[in-house]
């Protein structure tokens, strides 16, 4: 301060201060006029040009994810869709562009009813569907006579197909058009024209996955809507494959061996829960369900008596007969209330109060011990069994293999059946649990109600020796496995265990209830429990009758349940015929065809299926 | 000269709450105000979420703004002392990224230090400013035009600079050369000198575009003179750039709606053209309001410049100062289709750490400059020993 040079060296820091900021400020000055006329003034310059250009975003569908089987059977595909669409805003007169839309292609009144108030419903500016599935020739007429039809736009679109049909109906599922529900809540991707989704099966619960992101490009279109370039393209990301853990060629034995039926089959690898076949008969036609379902289809399929639209393995719930009785067995062994020695008498009938209970088998089986009453499946041996381990701890040994509740198979709709316990009568029933109850428990009949799925959980579980397996048929995402929770150990005695399998060997092998359908492939001997379900109870009249002169809704269910081989095993498999008459007769045939085609193919030692990848092209960048 | 004892006690007598009380806490808060509508683009470009962008900035935020208070309540005679010192660091840094550097963005800018990632050019910016002040600093106003000098200064700018130009990073050693040579002009550089040197470099730049350009940099300057020659390759930032900050009007879109940057047809939205953004979802409106607060806070710095004892303080305010308005200016320009494409984030709006934590830094600096404006540091202090 004292320095007058440094007065002077403030002196021409503060000019030259001040001449920076004036500069800065006349930059600023000029960036806010560049603002102004982007924003402003270029925007009244695009309103001038609006005429004959104007710039359009549109959407561009995903590729969704295919389905395999775990051999890499292509399950559900996309194929080549020849689309019309129309934009309404550029159609302005639309019943007249349909009219010449008309003379091209079919084109129903009622359909054109239905795309006039579908063009109602979307944003002016959202192409509508017109027709899809075109014939080469059509498309090629609608595109040749495209500069006279305003608004008039064709694409090549995906239409899912499923090579497979009715073999896999309930597994997949099958995808279809959009609600407005779907739309509310998820409006940027089904604005798409004529966009599916998964409606049920696989299709619906892993929908997200399949499904991808949609892309979009940015277009430049005349007034007519045509489009002169393009801007800027975002491809979309396509759907994850999805590999499956079913093996078609069971699944298709599994299918057949059902024709005309109705019920169910379930196969599962013991050791991972994977469902190598899931059937329910009889199935329907998937791909009736991807464009618009016919009425004619549509009423037939919800008519007919034997449901063909219910996927019974997994929805069907049936009281498990006979096939419960080793669950009952080794609740009886678990809590110390029957050892494998202890004899019961079976004269063929038992009193208890002033009610009879009956065994299958009339006249008796004589003194059985448990591996006998197995084999047998001795009714009277059984109520015994039950009364003494009671129903507590049944229903507690019951729930351990899974019954009574669901397991969130990726197939929606899954039903939890019922295991019925005193706590459940007294809430359900508002009364008291009984001694019968207990007895009826005891055979798999009274209030005792499983799916499919959950008796071949219940053999899964039995067969690897308490590891409580989770069902599922999905593989794989997109090429990545699942990763699977370690599996619980449901704490069984290996002994007891040991003869359980060793009387659901008897039953196949030495000559028991399913003997006629034993397998005689060296290492691969199957052991199982049949069953036979009461529908209602038989009236005097019908009682004794031959089972093929009751009519059909009035007939037992068949089921069956086994697991193989009987050493190491590796396989299970549940089979209920409705209807069907008695699980030997009925069920366990059909079992055997299908665990000797399961034999041939090992399904568990097959390599792992990874889907080949997909291209996919970038966003165009110029970041160096 | 405006200051006087009437500023009362020096720095160095005030006590921390003192020097703390005695903040610009108006800087302070434009500068966060500026932050927070940076945040909240982030949120909206991230589809309306906090995952992945606005919430590790508004962390780094908080980091910043302690750091750069902090900063503030150093005495300044210390960056007056270690500005030599920083300078010598950044330099080896710069350095070593030539031989440990890590690729990123397809050029070599970064350096690991354990599980820190280092920008050596972003250092540089501040150890320039503070290392060319401090030398400034000892030279009258004759002294700075007298060659030797001038040459020494320069090479303070030009070696940092060449560095980071073999890169390479233009935009980084642009704002070196241009900021250092800004601090040469205001510390008195002769109009002699000053006007036949921008004579000779319009003159040389057909020379320099043909030799020291790479291809890649020249693309970008021809697709700016004509981005509608390639609309889908290398004009592609520029026309969408454009049309989203066109399409923007008076009021924008609205918050979360610009379906430009939602639908990534604007690339690198989060970062270099985060402005388009607020153009295309406020507005002009929204835009015009940025630019206010930015020149508040540039007001503000060129004011405690102005009211400053110490030729050192004053260029390292208006070094700071320069730095932030070039960013601005270049980082504005390119949005709007003024200039080439170049990688420069918007300063405290664009997402990355490190550049909002060196423009943090230089606010510290600014800042602890203001605090103590009243200190004098004696000319013969800038000798090296």
């Amino acid at each position: 301060m004292s320095d007058g040079r440094e007065s002077v060296r403030y002196r021409s820091f503060s000019r030259r201060t001040a001449l920076l900021s004036a500069g800065t400020l006349g930059l600023f000055t000029l960036l806010t006029g560049r603002m102004f006329q982007l924003s402003v003034l270029q925007r009244e310059q695009f309103a001038m040009l609006a005429e004959d250009n104007r710039i359009n975003l549109q959407l561009i569908a995903p590729h969704r994810g295919r389905v395999y089987d775990r051999t890499g059977v292509e399950l559900a595909k996309t194929t080549q869709n020849f689309r019309v669409l129309l934009v309404p805003e550029q159609a302005k007169d639309l019943r007249a562009v349909l009219a010449q839309l008309a003379q091209l292609i079919p084109l129903s009144p009622q359909r054109m009813e239905r795309i006039l108030r579908d063009a109602l419903h979307s944003k002016a500016f959202n192409p509508v569907l017109v027709a899809e599935g075109l014939g080469w020739d059509d498309f090629a007429k609608v595109n040749i006579n495209a500069p006279d039809l305003p608004g008039v736009e064709t694409d090549v679109g995906e239409l899912r197909s499923y090579p497979f049909g009715p073999w896999l109906s309930h597994v997949l599922g099958y995808v279809a058009g959009v609600t407005d529900k779907d739309i509310e809540k998820e409006p940027e991707l089904l604005s798409l024209p004529g966009f599916r989704i998964g409606r049920s099966g696989v299709e619906k619960a892993a929908d997200v996955a399949l499904r991808g992101k949609p892309g979009a490009a940015q277009v430049e279109v005349n007034a007519h809507g045509r489009v002169i370039r393009e801007l800027g393209r975002r491809e979309g990301t396509a759907g994850q494959d999805v590999v499956l853990a079913i093996d078609m060629e069971v699944q298709k034995v599994a299918q057949e061996k059902l024709a005309g039926q109705s019920g169910s089959i379930v196969v599962m690898d013991v050791n991972t829960g994977e469902i190598i076949s899931i059937v329910s008969a009889p199935g329907f036609d998937p791909n009736a369900f991807t464009g618009t379902v016919s009425p004619t289809i549509w009423k037939q399929l919800n008519t007919d008596e034997k449901k063909p639209l219910l996927n019974k393995a997994i929805t069907g719930i049936y009281p498990p007969g006979s096939t419960y009785k080793p669950i009952v067995a080794l609740a009886a062994l678990a809590s110390g209330a029957m050892s494998p020695r202890d004899r019961v008498h079976c004269s063929g009938a038992r009193a208890l109060g002033n009610h009879v209970f009956h065994c299958w088998k009339r006249g008796g089986h004589g003194s059985m011990d448990m591996h006998q009453a197995i084999k047998q499946s001795c009714d009277i041996y059984f109520y015994e069994c039950a009364r003494r381990t009671g129903i507590e701890a049944i229903a507690a040994m019951s729930r351990k293999f899974g019954l009574g509740q669901t397991y969130g198979l990726e197939i929606p709709g899954e039903k939890a059946g019922l295991m019925p316990d005193p706590d459940w009568k007294r809430r359900a029933r508002n009364d008291g649990w009984r001694d019968g109850d207990t007895f009826n428990v005891g055979i798999g009949q009274g209030a005792v109600l499983t799916t499919p799925l959950q008796l071949c959980v219940m053999a899964a579980r039995l067969a690897n020796g308490g590891k409580a397996i989770i069902p599922h048929v999905i593989r794989s995402f997109g090429g990545v496995n699942r990763e699977l929770a370690p599996l619980e150990d449901m704490g069984l005695d290996p002994a007891h265990v040991a003869i359980v399998h060793s009387g659901m060997d008897a039953v196949t092998n030495q000559g028991g209830t399913g003997a006629r359908s034993r397998i005689d492939i060296e290492g691969f001997d199957m052991a199982g429990k049949t069953g036979t379900a009461q529908v209602r109870k038989l009236t005097a009249a019908l009682r004794g009758r031959n089972s093929d002169s009751i009519p059909w809704k009035f007939r037992d269910h068949g089921l069956f349940v086994a697991f193989a081989p009987v050493k190491e095993p590796r396989y299970a498999i549940s089979v209920v015929v409705e209807h069907g008459g008695g699980g030997s007769k009925a069920a366990a045939p059909i079992a055997k065809e299908v665990m000797t085609v399961v034999a041939q193919r090992d399904p568990a030692r097959q390599k792992l299926f990874v889907p080949p990848g997909r291209e996919t092209a970038s966003v165009p960048s110029t970041k160096a | 000269m405006p200051l006087n004892d009437t500023y009362g006690p020096t720095g160095r007598e005030r006590s921390l709450l003192g020097r703390l009380r005695g903040l610009n806490w108006t800087l302070v808060a434009l500068i966060t105000a500026v932050c927070c509508i940076g945040f909240a683009l982030l949120y909206s470009v991230a589809g309306m979420s906090f995952d992945p962008w606005a919430e590790r900035q508004i962390v780094r935020f908080g980091i910043g703004l302690v750091l750069m208070i902090a900063i503030a309540l150093i005495d300044i005679r210390w960056w007056f002392q270690l500005a030599y010192p920083i300078y010598g660091i950044s330099l080896a840094l710069l350095v070593a990224v030539e031989f440990m550097g890590r690729k990123g963005g397809g050029a070599e800018r970064w350096i690991d230090i354990g599980p820190l990632q280092l920008q050596p050019s972003e250092l540089m910016k501040i150890a320039l400013i503070l290392a060319l002040s401090r030398f400034l600093h000892g030279l009258l106003v004759d002294d700075v035009s007298r060659p030797t000098r001038l040459l020494a200064a320069l090479l303070l700018i030009g070696v940092p600079a060449g560095l980071v130009l073999i890169q390479p990073n233009l935009g980084t050693a642009m704002i070196l050369i241009v900021g250092g040579c800004g601090l040469i002009f205001l510390a008195g550089l002769s109009w002699k000198i000053i006007l036949p040197v921008v004579a000779l470099i319009a003159a040389a730049v057909p020379v320099g575009w043909e030799f020291a350009l790479k291809d890649y940099q020249k693309q970008r300057v021809y697709t700016f003179l004509d981005p509608d020659s390639d609309p889908l390759g290398a004009g592609y930032n520029i026309t969408q750039s454009k049309i989203a900050l066109g399409s923007g009007g008076l009021f924008g879109k609205g918050f979360g709606e610009g379906t430009q940057s939602r639908l990534n047809f604007l690339p690198e939205k989060q970062t270099d053209f985060i402005f388009t953004v607020l153009g295309e979802e406020f507005g002009l409106f929204g835009l015009l309001i940025l630019m206010g607060l930015y020149t508040a806070i540039l007001w503000n710095g060129v004011q405690i410049a102005l009211d400053t004892r110490s030729q050192f303080g004053r260029l390292v305010a208006m070094g700071v100062c320069l730095n932030f308005l070039l960013y601005i200016l270049i980082n504005t320009s390119m949005s709007m289709g003024l200039i080439p494409v170049v990688g420069i984030p918007l300063p405290l709006v664009s997402y990355g750490g490190t550049a909002l934590l060196t423009v943090l830094f230089g606010f510290g600096l600014i800042l602890s400059v203001q605090v103590h404006r009243a200190i004098d540091i004696p000319r013969s202090a800038a000798a090296l020993i």
